[in-house]
């Protein structure tokens, strides 16, 4: 192959932060005092915590040191697999640190928070246009946070129709967090094995479906990167017998404007707007993830809920008596739902591209690949293909070892050793962002990385070779944890 | 459209490579009856100047601090934020990137934030602390979940003077799993009545938070002694940790869990979203704590490094015996208070802290000289309950006409509390603007 993108540069070393400064340092000018010291309860003073004082040069160069250890969507492809790492433009940031809304107080009367309410009220409508579903909340902070809503939506549901159901169906192809979402409501995940062509089968749904199971709970597309074909006949079965669908969203980014996700039977849909709708991960967080559902379970969405009067006003309304209560102290993250809002306004109706695109770019690279490492469902995908290592197992070398590699050639590893369902898994999620060059030299180096296991497998199990650390102790680190300096 | 480096030659090519002549042909095996049939009905792509005025025109709807005397807390502060936070926190390789499940590509984040997990074990007084949870409504309800695992008990003892969305959160999370709340008074001081406490038998935890929603200090090592009595956990919660500069942490008073929002250390407002959940515990209970942990290794050749860890007992791993299904948290979130105490320093925050004090204790006496009631006599941080004589509705709503809004009234939470009004300090409140308030009120 050509060049590798991945090279080593100058990165520095940097002791931890109270390994640093003087005390007496500030790296910060508050405003001045203009107020006479007032007396304290000395009964309840303290001394105050242990922090190191610095100066602002020290901190700024601490911290840009420490950023270029790190490696993001700006840095070079991530095909991190379900999590979905397109580009984050830049101006939905400029969008929600304009002082109007980084400055709005949450408990603003409703008068005089209109801007902020008008823009809720509009994403909560492009977000039902886009997947189909009724209404929605904008309330979870996160995918799981989300999940745990839908799944006290259902909880509500029956206990409203005083209708108790202990259980719910997980297929093998969910989403991680799903049975720790569903647990959290009191339900026991039923497992559901996925079919042989790695979606799910109308007759393993019939056969675990009974009137003390809540429903299903699946990822549509599931993380096998496939689409579940026959949701409408699982959806009809169980609600059938009284049950509900939930359906994990967080891979929406494979069908904007391809599916009307109501037609497919399901009744409640999260979605991840750090994922599909391009507001940037944070390095775990904050995200957002809405819950959209169908008209018969709007009843239940969190509270307060923004609710327009005739008068065309937007307000907060705590008045649902049906709704399951309230997950987040205010709204939900409402910087992150500036930046999707942003970022669905600067695309409309070209998020269908946008679908249409990921799809290719995953196909593409299955393709181009599959003669290279282990395919095990060849079949066409959604936004992502799942590889695994079985080509490679005999030269002594791992998914880990060839994810670890994929480092020195400039590129962050896909998912790996998920879904569970496959041993050893590379989960490669593109996204449409990428060009088609830099698919193709992932591609390359991928290749390069199979000729490199058979012919010198020490580069791989040696790898990565240019990043800051070399591979890390992590068994010693859940041994003897050592988690503050 | 300028995110999508696809041209139709591209598109051709790869299409090609796949065997197939039609984009289409990639969406066969969706069944039709699930396809959409008309194109989104959303507005034409806005350029990014169109973006630029529409979203001007949209925030300029909202009232800020600026345009009118705030007096506003109740669990979100406008402190001030130095420009260096935005500038560091900005760079794309933190704010870019994913969980770091890749460890020698994430050092950066995975170094912050075992910074950060330790500047939060100092501030809280406890021992260990996670890498952060969403907020602070729900880093207290993961708390009470956690207390009942610890204790393997079902009841929980809460205080009415804890931030009453704090309490609608916990009985959302909790209203699946059976267990029983009992919520306890507060007195005429507006600390919480520990006395009911007597009869509660086998308490899983007692939850109080101080300074609680009235901006006054609980008596925490008190009600920690009595609840350690009947072999439960004391779980102390905040909405202002910038009062630990002043006053003494939970965890020195004997909280078991330490649980809060930490919005005021460097992050904006922003509507109520996002904060950043802090959650901060003893050694002991490690192995039940929910969250992500970052924790300090060695590389092969005995570099330090950082790694995510104890993820045994996370959903991914643990599947529905995970001790949370948090995946997602706020870590950038958590990088900007680690880059903001980083700034303010240890000298710093006490001085902020006293400040705020002393600012909230000017306005009090102000107000109190101008005929308002201070009704609680308990000390307080940077908020403080007064009650407003004769018509206090109406007062207010003449304040709100002069572009005053005299803090949050509190009727809507607590109907034997009307006409009373949460106000709130901090050092962005200048003495002018203090004044201001008072010399109205006195008119």
């Amino acid at each position: 192959m050509k060049e590798r993108t991945g090279t080593t540069g100058l990165v520095f070393n940097e002791p931890l932060l109270w390994e640093m400064g003087r005390t007496g340092r500030s790296g910060m000018s508050p405003p001045p005092r203009d107020v006479e010291p007032a007396e304290v309860c000395e009964e309840l003073q303290g001394k105050g915590p242990d922090f190191p004082d610095l100066s602002e040069p020290e901190v700024v160069r601490h911290y840009t040191r420490l950023s270029q250890w790190n490696f993001g969507v700006d840095s070079g492809m991530y095909p991190l697999g379900s999590c979905t790492m397109k580009y984050n433009p830049k101006t939905n940031e400029r969008q929600a640190a304009r002082k109007g809304f980084a400055s709005a107080h949450p408990l603003l009367p409703d008068e005089l928070s209109q801007g902020a309410l008008r823009l809720m009220a509009e994403l909560e409508r492009c977000l039902a246009q886009i997947t189909g579903m009724d209404a929605g909340t904008l309330q979870p902070a996160a995918g799981a946070q989300g999940e745990l809503t839908g799944m006290l939506i259902i909880h509500r549901w029956f206990e409203n129709r005083d209708d108790r159901r202990t259980k719910i169906i997980v297929p093998d192809t969910a989403h991680g967090t799903n049975p720790a979402s569903a647990a959290l409501c009191g339900f026991r995940a039923l497992a559901a094995r996925s079919g042989p062509h790695g979606i799910l089968l109308p007759e393993t749904i019939e056969e675990l479906m009974d009137d003390e199971t809540a429903g299903v709970m699946v990822t549509n597309p599931n993380t096998l990167g496939l689409f579940e074909e026959n949701m409408e006949e699982i959806s009809r079965i169980v609600h059938e017998r009284g049950g509900l669908v939930y359906c994990d969203g967080a891979n929406m980014n494979a069908l904007m404007g391809l599916v009307d996700m109501a037609s497919t039977g399901i009744d409640i849909l999260h979605l991840n707007l750090h994922k599909t709708f391009s507001t940037p991960h944070g390095g775990g967080g904050p995200g957002s993830g809405p819950v959209m559902v169908r008209k018969e379970l709007e009843p239940f969405l969190p509270v307060p809920r923004v609710v327009e009067d005739e008068s065309g006003a937007l307000r907060l309304s705590e008045n649902h008596p049906l709704s399951i209560g309230k997950v987040h102290t205010f709204y939900g993250n409402f910087g992150v739902m500036v930046k999707a809002l942003s970022y669905i306004l600067s695309m409309g109706p070209n998020l269908k591209r946008a679908s249409e695109l990921a799809v290719l770019n995953a196909n593409y690279i299955k393709e181009l690949l599959k003669d290279t490492y282990h395919l095990p469902y060849d079949r066409t995908c959604m936004h992502e293909c799942v590889f695994t290592d079985a080509l490679q197992q005999s030269y002594g070398v791992t998914t880990l070892d060839i994810s670890k590699r994929l480092m020195d050639y400039g590129f962050h590893p896909p998912t790996i050793y998920f879904p569970l369902v496959v041993k050893g898994a590379l989960m490669i999620e593109p996204t449409e962002t990428e060009s088609k060059e830099t698919i193709d030299t992932f591609i390359e180096s991928m290749r390069s990385i199979a000729r490199e296991a058979r012919e010198e497998p020490d580069l791989l199990l040696n790898a990565p070779h240019y990043c800051k650390t070399e591979r890390l102790d992590e068994t010693g680190a859940a041994r003897k944890p050592c988690l503050a300096g | 459209m300028r995110y999508l480096p696809h041209t139709e030659g591209d598109v051709a090519e790869m299409l090609e490579t796949l065997g197939i002549s039609d984009m289409e042909d990639l969406f066969e095996v969706i069944p039709a009856s699930c396809r959409r049939s008309t194109d989104l009905d959303l507005p034409r792509p806005m350029s990014e100047w169109e973006l630029d005025h529409f979203m001007e025109n949209l925030s300029a709807r909202n009232t800020i601090d600026h345009d009118c005397l705030l007096f506003l807390g109740a669990g979100r502060y406008n402190h001030f934020i130095p420009e260096t936070i935005g500038a560091v926190l900005g760079r794309s390789e933190f704010s870019t990137s994913y969980t770091p499940y890749q460890p020698e590509i994430s050092q950066g984040t995975l170094q912050a934030l075992y910074e950060y997990q330790t500047l939060m074990t100092r501030l809280t007084g406890m021992e260990v602390a996670n890498a952060s949870l969403y907020d602070g409504a729900s880093a207290l309800a993961e708390a009470l979940l956690m207390a009942v695992r610890v204790t393997k008990r079902k009841k929980i003892v809460l205080s009415t003077a804890v931030h009453p969305a704090y309490r609608k959160v916990a009985a959302t999370y909790l209203k699946p799993t059976g267990c029983e709340v009992v919520e306890l008074p507060f007195l005429p001081s507006g600390r919480t009545d520990l006395s009911p406490l007597d009869e509660v038998a086998e308490p899983a935890v007692l939850a109080l938070q101080s300074p609680n929603f009235f901006g006054c200090l609980e008596d925490l090592s008190r009600a920690a002694g009595l609840v350690h009595e009947s072999g439960g956990l004391l779980a102390a919660t905040f909405t202002e940790p910038l009062a630990f500069g002043l006053y003494r942490a939970p965890g020195v008073d004997g909280a078991d869990i330490v649980c809060g929002e930490g919005q005021s250390l460097g992050i904006p407002v922003s509507f109520g979203g996002p904060g950043l959940g802090i959650f901060a515990t003893l050694e002991k209970h490690v192995r039940a704590m929910p969250g992500r942990l970052v924790g300090k290794t060695r590389d092969r050749s005995g570099r330090r490094g950082f790694v995510l860890t104890l993820a045994t007992r996370e959903q991914h791993i643990r599947r529905e015996r995970a001790t949370s299904n948090i995946c997602t948290n706020s870590s950038l979130c958590a990088l900007a208070s680690v880059m903001y105490l980083a700034s303010l320093g240890g000298t710093g925050f006490r001085d902020l802290a006293r400040l705020n004090y002393d600012k909230a204790e000017y306005l009090k006496r102000g107000l109190a000289g101008a005929g308002w009631e201070i009704p609680f006599s308990a000390p307080t941080f940077n908020e403080f309950v007064t009650a407003i004589p004769g018509d206090g509705e109406e007062v207010y709503r003449r304040l709100k006409e002069k572009n005053i809004l005299a803090g949050v009234p509190l009727k809507r939470w607590y109907p034997d509390l009307s006409e009373h009004y949460l106000l709130c300090v901090t050092e962005t409140t200048s003495r002018d603007r203090m004044d201001m308030l008072v010399s109205e009120v006195r008119s």
